[in-house]
């Protein structure tokens, strides 16, 4: 056996950095499909899950992928899958199979620009809304997105954890650049890796309800094999499993699905600040573009402007509270995004009344510079 | 005042029984295919409680809803896939595959092929009715030329498949084909595949009188006589010749019947073969 925990100083890519996290946190299956720019990750898996004692498969399509993925965790194995765009279409319908049978996993997307096949070697961050509402119904969901791969590897753990956690997929929402971009990756040793694990059921096993919220709201979890006779359908459900076309069933296990979301916000949302303390305008960002908004204040600092930057590094669930108590002391907000406004449309959302918001952005398949960013910081102050 | 003695139905105990009536409409013969499976898995020996179910959607995706093991009832077409993981996470399973024919080779087709030409470890029963009946009785993969659904009211244009020739051709180890009339040689070819390593594929003709049959002047009698009269058992029959045609005949058997390496067994072997050392059976 090679060690999971690749503990060491090392050089390496963001997809190869999140291939590494998912290892570290226990990931022992990853069902994948190849796809630009996200095919570096499934070729780690490949190459190190089976000495670590796990499975990778190469399905036929990502459909296959993620339904893979969620039958993986339903025999009690933490699981991955990674993708792009196209991929990541194909696999929003089992993303709310996973989010239904409240099955732990985690769905990378390495966002290239699109719509369709588009720039598939270009980095875009065009998926944002897809990653929160791109399976049907309504439902809450867990969405990182890491702008390093020493981040790629930390959010990866992060990710499983959540997971783990609040029994649901939870998404990383990567790009092409961070993907491709090789840096310094430095991993711990296992010990100081903190892991979290599902709650198992206790008690007895033929009391054993699937959907009978515990901590947190969430469920403990068995897994096929020992001997719970769980059932799970992608049907409205009640506790023990069992379809009920009624509202009423409906109401009790959506708000339920959406609550273990909701009423943790303050345990699951992370934001970083930098130089907020006084800032008038504040720069909000995420993922790749994060390193555009980091440049763009502190030259904008040189100049004498007193901006500052929020890095999201859940940018699901959405830090509402958050933007709305800013808004109430900056003269505004800019938004650093590749795409044509999407998490500007929220941050507008949260400060509307209060602060106006600006967007920079582009189509995708470049970054964006710092000096578009300072012109919009300067339209603001 | 008499006792009523209760006697229980032998399968109850893997039934979930307070979730009965089930769906299936009087005439189906989905139910007769699903007691033929849980006869085949009570008769087996297999351990149930590492024994799964997955199903897809459709009529005959909801025999997972019934069953008393661990079973998971998935999303249209993905049943193999997700068994696929299911059991490539714990290869101490016994993973069943029960759906239908639109769930198994219309949208789910591409799985079905691949999991056959992978090998994978996994029992699939297939019931084919010969169209949708759970969005009430459109035409299918499987729909007879000429046929009429509601999606084909002139008659089926197309061609439907030969699903054991598919399978076979794919790679599937152990390939048999019953009707719902065949109950016992269902249940003996289920159990025997689920003593088999590897792909198993058993389709199960069945008739859905209130979809398919009525549009087909095809009375619930008429297609249980069909299945008698028309068919003809031919163990290793050529699958090319195991075309369904109802006015010349159907061939029911055994067809394929292979020992080969699952799934995996191959990926033990040729990417962790030092971890495996010694445990393999």
């Amino acid at each position: 056996m090679e060690p999971a925990v690749l503990t060491g100083e090392h050089y390496m890519t963001g997809d190869e950095a999140c291939a590494e996290g998912a290892l570290a946190a226990g990931c022992r299956f990853f069902g994948g499909y190849p796809i630009t720019p996200a095919t570096e990750i499934a070729e780690t898996m490949a190459a190190r899950l089976p000495k670590v004692g796990g499975t990778f498969i190469q399905m036929e399509d990502e459909i296959a992928a993620m339904a893979a993925v969620v039958g993986a965790s339903c025999g009690g194995v933490k699981s991955m899958t990674a993708t792009s765009g196209p991929g990541f279409s194909l696999m929003m319908e089992n993303l709310g199979l996973g989010i239904c049978l409240e099955t732990p996993c985690v769905v990378v997307n390495v966002q290239r620009a699109g719509p369709s096949t588009g720039l598939p070697t270009m980095a875009a961050q065009g998926d944002m809304m897809q990653a929160r509402w791109g399976s049907h119904g309504h439902y809450e969901i867990i969405a990182l997105s890491p702008s390093s791969a020493q981040e790629a590897f930390y959010q990866t753990i992060l990710a499983f954890n959540l997971a783990e956690k609040y029994r649901t997929p939870v998404l990383i929402m990567t790009d092409e650049v961070v993907g491709h971009m090789s840096e310094r990756v430095v991993i711990p040793e296992a010990k100081a890796i903190k892991i979290v694990e599902r709650t198992r059921p206790r008690g007895r096993k033929d009391r054993y309800n699937p959907f009978e919220p515990g901590e947190f709201g969430v469920p403990p979890m068995a897994s096929a094999g020992e001997g719970y006779n769980v059932h799970m359908t992608g049907l409205t459900h009640d506790e023990r499993g069992y379809p009920d076309m009624s509202v009423e069933c409906q109401e009790q296990m959506v708000n339920r699905l959406v609550g273990k979301i909701r009423n943790n916000l303050d345990d699951i949302i992370r934001t970083e600040s930098h130089r907020l303390e006084d800032a008038e305008v504040v720069v909000v960002s995420y993922g790749v573009s994060t390193r555009t908004a980091y440049a763009a204040v502190e030259e904008a600092r040189e100049l004498g402007i007193k901006a500052g930057m929020l890095k999201l590094v859940t940018v699901w669930p959405f830090p509402e509270r958050q933007i709305r108590e800013l808004a109430g002391r900056v003269k505004g907000f800019v938004t650093v995004e590749i795409n044509l406004g999407q998490i500007h449309l929220e941050v507008s959302r949260c400060a509307a009344g209060l602060a106006p918001a600006l967007l920079v952005g582009h189509c995708g398949g470049t970054l964006i510079s710092p000096e578009a960013v300072i012109e919009a910081v300067r339209r603001i102050v | 005042m008499k006792q009523t003695q209760t006697l229980n139905h032998p399968l109850d105990d893997l039934l979930r029984t307070d979730r009965i009536p089930h769906i299936w409409c009087p005439g189906c013969g989905i139910g007769t295919a699903f007691s033929a499976c849980l006869i085949a898995m009570k008769e087996s020996g297999i351990n149930l409680a590492k024994t799964a179910m997955v199903s897809g959607i459709g009529c005959s995706g909801r025999g997972a809803g019934y069953v008393k093991l661990d079973s998971y009832h998935t999303t249209h077409g993905r049943a193999i896939p997700f068994a696929t993981g299911l059991k490539l996470a714990n290869p101490e399973l016994n993973v069943v595959v029960f759906s239908g024919d639109g769930d198994l080779f219309a949208i789910g087709g591409n799985h079905f092929i691949h999991a056959a030409r992978r090998n994978m470890d996994l029992t699939v029963v297939c019931v084919n009715n010969f169209n949708y009946g759970m969005t009430g009785g459109q035409a299918a993969a499987t729909t007879p030329h000429l046929a009429r659904t509601t999606t084909t009211p002139m008659g089926n244009p197309e061609m439907p498949f030969n699903l054991p020739l598919l399978a076979w051709a794919s790679g599937a180890t152990y390939v048999a084909r019953w009707t719902i009339l065949h109950a016992r040689d269902l249940a003996e070819s289920i159990e025997e595949a689920l003593q088999r390593r590897g792909f198993s594929f058993i389709e199960v003709l069945s008739p859905c009188p209130v979809n398919y049959g009525r549009r087909n002047k095809m009375k619930p009698m008429d297609t249980l006589r069909i299945f008698k009269e028309k068919t003809l058992i031919k163990n290793n029959a050529q699958p090319t010749e195991l075309g369904i045609d109802f006015e010349r005949g159907i061939v029911l058997g055994k067809f394929v019947d292979e020992d080969k390496p699952s799934c995996g067994e191959l990926y033990d072997k040729t990417c962790r073969p030092s971890l495996t050392q010694g445990t393999a059976a």
